[in-house]
């Protein structure tokens, strides 16, 4: 079990650190905005369609991806709109978008269940080009694992930029306190535009680049990914803490991510039925967002008044 | 400078829940004024201010403040020339975020956001210093969180923010009314230095009489979404509790019930 636990530790790597651009996706908008977003369940497989057929049809796949951020972009200013120019609730917003992606990344890959591309023409082969490396087994989890390393460095950085910024600012006010916003002047439906186009953005780089490393793309690649996301983000917040700095919060969600993958590969390695696996996420994400409760109860009886910072 | 006329007020028209809140209020507010405003529970005190800050569309009328035609304004371009400070403290401020960080919203509030940084050493200094004028010791703790401030704490930075980026008018809905006595008088007294400092125009929500006729150069009394009763200058100075219970007694054709009005 234990050798086996070892060689699913590249895949499994790989994967974690594929879903960790996704999770801080997710980290925008349920963390920083207060805002469920669901949408990222269509708009990570937009972004995988998005990518994947661009890439068969021998368009450069950094080009394929960055097209494919801003599909997915445009899925979250959708729903933005439809909660703030609509006033349909948000979980809602998020579940009409998603519903509606799941037909429209159906169109995109052209009515065919899956679209796959040559591994030569995706980031991953040409990647493997240029290194000498092969573009499957050890070299293929080496590559991608170096190239999220890189992009969740940009990501991290840009993010941390940005919600220093006065836009950045606004849109943390707006998640914290909107009442406190709209009187200090800040424009609230703008700044969950921006904010959804953002996480959405990220969940589609996220599906773009699944997609590159598994050569194909399908409208299911994306079915539980909110909870994948969740997941992540609670983890993250057990691991690091709430009190951090940001920068170490963000890098936290990915090791929340990376650890998500490892109790899910320790999971299959001890014999779960993969049918399981969603079951499996979801009591992950209930104990996750337990601990913290159950702490609260046990260590903090001594102390009195706490007030509850989340006004 | 500020100028109300014939505005009136429906919440859920046309259900069963129909409630005329605001039935053809006129008022017109001099630079400088700071305006009591008193009456009891659901007379619709709340409800005027909310208009003039365009938290929800009016019936009909309009509010005009220095010219500018605020009646179909979104509420957050009204933030530009009105700021506010609400009876819970928790609202005013972010609480996830430090003194610094609300300041500095603040100090934004009706200009174009960027994407600088959200402050500068400048900003930050100037922010020290007029902290430091409060003397509560904030000044050393511009990087806390605003959660973890007391509600007296968080409602003076409320009253900064509400002061910074120079508003035309400030409007105060019962902000004393969650603090125990002795901080709700030193909120009160910063209030005043505020409104002073900055020549700012006040309309000033207070459940309190003595307060309500200590404070400011006018006073408005409310009932049924009406302004019942008002008075000004010397007639205001001369105002005592026992005329104003009358007053009240006289307009709401009752007498003064538990609490409905404090006298403080
Ligand atoms: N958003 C709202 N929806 C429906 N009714 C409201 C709303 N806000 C206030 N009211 C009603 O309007 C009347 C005036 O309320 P308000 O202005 O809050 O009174 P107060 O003078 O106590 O501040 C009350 O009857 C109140 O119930
Ligand atoms: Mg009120």
């Amino acid at each position: 079990m234990f050798q086996g636990l070892i060689n699913a530790l590249p895949g499994g790597i790989s994967q974690g650190l594929m879903w960790a651009i996704l999770a801080l996706g997710v980290y925008v908008t349920y963390k920083i905005l207060d805002f469920a977003d669901l949408t990222v369940d269509g708009s990570l497989a937009t972004g995988g369609c998005v990518a994947i057929v661009l890439t068969a049809a021998k368009v450069h796949p950094i080009l394929a991806i960055i097209v494919a951020f801003f599909a997915g972009a445009l899925a979250g200013i959708i729903t933005a709109l439809l909660n703030t120019k609509l006033k349909i609730p948000a979980i809602l917003s998020g579940i009409l978008t998603m519903s509606a992606l799941f037909s429209i990344n159906k169109i995109i890959l052209g009515k065919r269940a899956n679209v796959s591309a040559s591994p030569k023409l995706t980031i991953i082969g040409r990647l493997a080009n240029l290194f000498g490396m092969s573009s499957s087994g050890l070299d293929r989890n080496i590559l991608t694992i170096g190239l999220c390393v890189i992009l969740l460095a940009g990501i991290i950085a840009f993010l941390y930029w940005f919600f220093g910024t006065e836009w950045g600012s606004s849109i943390r006010a707006t998640g914290n306190n909107q009442t406190m916003a709209t009187a200090q002047g800040i424009n609230t439906d703008r700044a969950k535009i921006i904010a959804l186009a953002m996480s959405n953005g990220l969940a589609a780089l996220s599906g773009a680049v699944i997609s590159q490393y598994q050569f194909s793309g399908d409208v299911n690649m994306a079915s539980g990914t909110i909870v994948i996301g969740l997941a992540s983000v609670v983890i993250g917040q057990l691991v690091v803490g709430e009190r951090g700095s940001f920068w170490v919060r963000l890098v936290g969600v990915v090791l929340g991510s990376l650890i998500y993958r490892l109790i899910f590969a320790l999971a299959v390695q001890i014999g779960l039925d993969p049918d399981n696996l969603k079951l499996i996420s979801s009591i992950i994400i209930v104990i996750a967002l337990c601990i913290p409760t159950i702490k609260q109860k046990f260590f903090s009886n001594h102390k009195v008044g706490g007030e509850k910072n989340n006004a | 400078m500020l100028e109300i006329s014939n505005l009136h007020v429906i919440f859920n028209k046309g259900t069963v829940n129909e409630k005329h809140a605001l039935k053809g209020v006129d008022l017109k507010l001099e630079e400088g004024d700071f305006v009591t405003v008193i009456g009891g529970n659901g007379a619709g005190k709340s409800t005027l201010l909310n208009s003039i800050a365009g938290t929800f569309p009016v019936e009909s009328g309009s509010i005009v403040l220095d010219g500018v035609e605020l009646t179909k304004m979104p509420d957050y371009k009204r933030a530009k020339y009105v700021s506010r400070v609400f009876q819970d403290p928790l609202i005013g401020t972010a609480g996830n975020m430090s003194i610094e960080e609300n300041l500095a919203l603040a100090a934004r509030r009706g200009k174009r956001r960027t994407l600088r940084w959200y402050t500068n050493n400048e900003e930050r200094a100037k922010f020290k210093e007029l902290l430091a004028e409060f003397d509560l010791g904030l000044e050393d703790r511009m990087m806390q969180k605003v959660g973890t401030l007391s509600g007296g704490q968080r409602q003076a930075i409320t009253l900064l923010m509400a002061s910074l980026a120079s508003p035309k008018l400030l409007l105060l809905d019962e902000h004393t009314a969650a603090l125990d006595p002795k901080t709700a008088k030193k909120v009160l007294a910063l209030t005043e230095k505020i409104a002073k400092d900055n020549n700012l125009t006040v309309l000033m929500i207070t459940h309190n009489m003595s307060d309500a006729i200590k404070y400011g150069n006018k006073l408005i009394m409310m009932n049924e979404g009406k302004i019942a009763f008002s008075c000004e200058g010397e007639e205001k100075v001369d105002l005592t509790i026992p005329f104003l219970m009358e007053k009240f007694e006289k307009t709401v054709g009752e007498a003064l019930g538990g609490d409905k009005l404090l006298l403080g």
